[in-house]
């Protein structure tokens, strides 16, 4: 009974999370995207690239707005699931948590300002300045809301007495070991995710209407930053493995099926496990895994056996960062091959085959970021707090998790089909030419008038 | 030197009051909207109404998600107590909180004007405030229990309770009045006559109901928890002021004229009486469980959290203003000319 508690707390926390992490990540990646295609729009005075900005801060704020409630969901949810690990744990992290409401109320308030104020000011690049407060504001709040996630894998800046923490150091724990490699990881791959996004629908516009001359636009710009960030995201799970292999190296290890520590040790792909917990039909590639640990590929990797089986990740994990890494390279080669298209001049770059890949990629990109959460949360396990608080130790006790469960499951569906029929409103009875020419057609009229708005 | 648990506790407090005030607005707002379309007058408000929540509807998400974490991370006992025990009714009042954000954004961003949305954004305009009140009524003790280390929640000492009830009906018309006679603040700086007629009907309506509620729940709240409403009674003048602010917008409101200053003196009057409730609950935030002396968090993390705090006011508040001057104080925004 205690178990299915537990059990149902995981899953309610769990699917708050994978549905807030949707909106979380274009959150964070969006207002970036904006503000290069807006910026691009002012110096070139290119009226495509500032329909751009608008469009798609138009859209941007409808999934904000499920955002921000999913995120009260999760900030109560945390205390009323979870009430023995916020008494705890509140101690210690409170103040990322805290932090966190500032810089979204901030990136929320200049959000608004930047909305409400095309065509208000005189110099259009002090609006374009909103844009800056909005992408920090963004950004500073995945820091914050990370590095809690960071403390709960890497616990610091305090010390353990009689059960509870004492001599706290909150900054210490802010800016634990795992901080640094995971808010760099997040924030590339929210980036990612986000260019992903909106060179999909520029793709799926063209597949559907031809490629219109704001549409080809754009695709390059953002499958540029599908480039850049999906390198960078590459950098940043790199340095996420390597701080695992020195910091945690169980969540490691059970990613890749490590079972025997060993120097010079293979990186294996995929497979599946026998009766005998032996590995079949897997891809090997020799000595990988040490050079993706220790960037040595003659490295020692410790294995999971060193750890004791009760304190063991679930072994599914592996399938969720293979998963993950290899949506990460499908990106960047899909952005590879556009631009190898782009420069081959012999080449249709609005190939229909490769728009519909770059289609697939939005999607894909979400699901990335999916496995990755996935793969950090169930990877910590059987830990709430690493080496301080088991899960089952974290619960609430109340069975009604189960009913709230699917209260949540509920509002969730009808939020996220309710998001996406006004998305599909807002913009498919809407499209981008018909915006310019109307915008045409008042800029002749006000000439006429003699104003110059 | 005053106690970082003190600071603590008066800044939480103070948002909590900010929050009342934005948030009423807000659900006041909402509920007169879809009351306007129900008595078809919504062609006089309704506009003045989006245009005003347009803009500022997630700052008052945050107040609530600001005060929330602000308590847990002050008084982390809190999240022991209040957490376990209101795991359902603080779900429930989430899911009133999403569908209310989250409706009001696809009406207003997305859609047309759609029957449906703007009903479920006129009734969670009630709910919630109702549901949120509950908090309050909890803190006075007698409802959540511990035993053998499980805590629990006395619902049926709860639903009977007039207490309970009472707040419940102080929060539902204070919303109404607040919301009314800011919204006639608001379209008199529009200066759109007619719907300053018809909200300054609302916002006198519901003033009377709004001190006799007040009264009521302060009747019951002597019968419940006698230390509180003593130490309240010993801060009768800060009671006094607030009776007075309140005939002054009453006044104001009748006489038709300085409905910013009959708002202000509305804000006053709900100070007064907010302060005055939070001093007198003092030293505790759950009676007899949390104090706020022995339920503060560490030393270290206090202060890390007060400075946290000011740094963050340094930013919000010339951010805040900046979004006061432009669509509050704008009158070209204000009328619709922007």
């Amino acid at each position: 009974m205690a178990i299915d508690t537990v059990l149902w707390s995981r899953l309610l926390t769990g699917l708050t999370l994978t549905f807030h992490v949707i909106f979380a990540t274009i959150g964070v990646g969006l207002p970036l995207m904006i503000a290069i295609a807006h910026l691009v729009g002012l110096r070139k005075k290119d009226k495509h690239y500032l329909l751009m900005a608008k469009r798609w801060t138009r859209g941007f704020i409808i999934s904000v707005a499920v955002g921000v409630v999913t995120g009260t969901a999760i900030a109560v949810q945390l205390a009323i699931v979870w009430p023995n690990f916020m008494q705890l744990a509140g101690n210690v992290i409170a103040l990322p948590l805290f932090m966190e409401v500032f810089a979204f109320f901030f990136e929320a308030i200049f959000l608004g300002i930047y909305l409400y104020t095309w065509d208000r000011f005189r110099n259009p690049y002090i609006h374009w300045l909103l844009t800056v407060p909005v992408v920090l504001g963004a950004a500073m709040s995945a820091f914050f809301i990370t590095s809690v996630n960071g403390f709960m894998n890497q616990p610091e800046g305090f010390v353990l007495e009689a059960g509870a923490f004492t001599a706290v150091n909150p900054i210490q724990a802010m800016l634990n070991t795992a901080t640094p490699s995971k808010v760099f990881h997040v924030l590339s791959s929210a980036y990612l995710t986000g260019a992903s996004l909106l060179a999909g629908i520029a793709a799926f516009s063209i597949l559907r209407k031809g490629a219109s001359e704001y549409s080809k636009k754009a695709l390059k710009l953002m499958m540029g930053a599908v480039l850049l960030f999906g390198i960078l995201t590459a950098i940043a799970g790199d340095v996420s493995a390597k701080f695992l292999a020195a910091h945690q190296p169980e969540k490691l290890a059970a990613a890749e099926w490590h079972f025997e520590t060993e120097s010079g040790a293979d990186l294996i792909l995929l497979g599946w496990l026998n009766a005998e917990r032996e590995i079949v039909g897997a891809l090997h590639i020799p000595k990988a895994l040490s050079f993706l640990a220790f960037g040595d590929f003659n490295a020692e990797v410790t294995g999971l056996n060193e750890f004791p089986p009760d304190e063991h990740p679930p072994l599914l994990v592996h399938y969720l960062f293979d998963l993950m890494a290899g949506i990460g390279f499908t990106l960047v080669a899909l952005s590879l091959l556009y631009f190898l298209f782009v420069l081959w001049k012999k080449r249709n770059e609005y190939n229909r085959w490769l728009m519909r890949a770059i289609v697939c990629s939005a999607p894909l990109a979400f699901l990335g970021v999916e496995m990755g959460w996935f793969y950090a949360e169930l990877g910590r396990q059987p830990w709430m707090i690493r080496g301080y608080m088991r899960v089952e130790e974290a619960a609430t006790t109340s069975p009604s998790v189960r009913v709230l469960f699917f209260l949540f499951l509920l509002l969730y569906i009808v939020l996220g089909t309710l998001c996406v029929f006004v998305l599909r409103r807002m913009f498919l009875h809407n499209p981008a030419e018909a915006e310019l020419e109307e915008a045409a057609k008042i800029e002749e009229q006000s000439r006429k008038e003699g104003e110059p708005r | 030197m005053i106690s970082y648990e003190l600071i603590g506790i008066s800044v939480l407090w103070l948002f909590l009051y900010g929050y009342l005030i934005v948030a009423s607005i807000d659900f006041g707002a909402g509920f007169f909207a879809f009351y306007a379309k129900f008595t078809k007058k919504d062609h006089l408000i309704n506009r003045l109404i989006s245009r005003y929540l347009s803009p500022v509807w997630e700052i008052t998400n945050v107040f609530f998600v600001f005060f929330f974490v602000g308590i847990i991370g002050f008084f982390p006992d809190t999240a022991y107590y209040y957490g376990s025990s209101l795991l359902v009714p603080a779900s429930i009042g989430i899911v009133l909180i999403a569908i209310r954000g989250s409706f009001y954004a696809f009406e207003n961003y997305g859609s047309k004007e759609n029957i449906v949305f703007l009903f479920l954004y006129g009734a969670t305009g009630l709910f919630i405030p109702a549901s949120l009140s509950v908090a309050l009524t909890l803190s006075e003790g007698g409802f959540i229990m511990e035993e053998n280390g499980t805590v629990y929640l006395e619902y049926m000492n709860l639903l009977t309770s007039p207490l309970s009830w009472s707040i419940v009906g102080l929060a539902i018309v204070s919303v109404l009045f607040i919301s009314g006679a800011f919204l006639t603040f608001y379209a008199a700086r529009a200066d759109d006559q007619p719907a300053v007629q018809l909200l300054r009907t609302y916002a006198l309506f519901w003033s009377t109901p709004t001190i006799i509620a007040a009264f009521t729940a302060f009747i019951y709240l002597s019968q419940h928890n006698e230390r509180h409403f003593n130490n309240m009674m010993d801060m009768w003048w800060l009671l006094a002021l607030s009776v007075g602010f309140f005939m002054i917008a009453l006044w104001l409101l009748y006489k038709g004229r300085r409905y910013g200053l009959a708002f202000i003196s509305i804000m006053l009057q709900f100070a007064c009486a907010f302060f005055a409730y939070g001093i007198g609950q003092y030293p505790y935030i759950l009676d007899p469980y949390i104090t706020i002396q022995d339920g503060a968090t560490h030393e270290s993390m206090g202060i890390a959290l007060v400075a946290a705090f000011i740094g963050g006011l340094l930013l919000l508040i010339p951010s805040l203003i900046l979004v006061f001057r432009l669509f509050l104080f704008d009158a070209d925004y204000v009328r619709g000319k922007r």
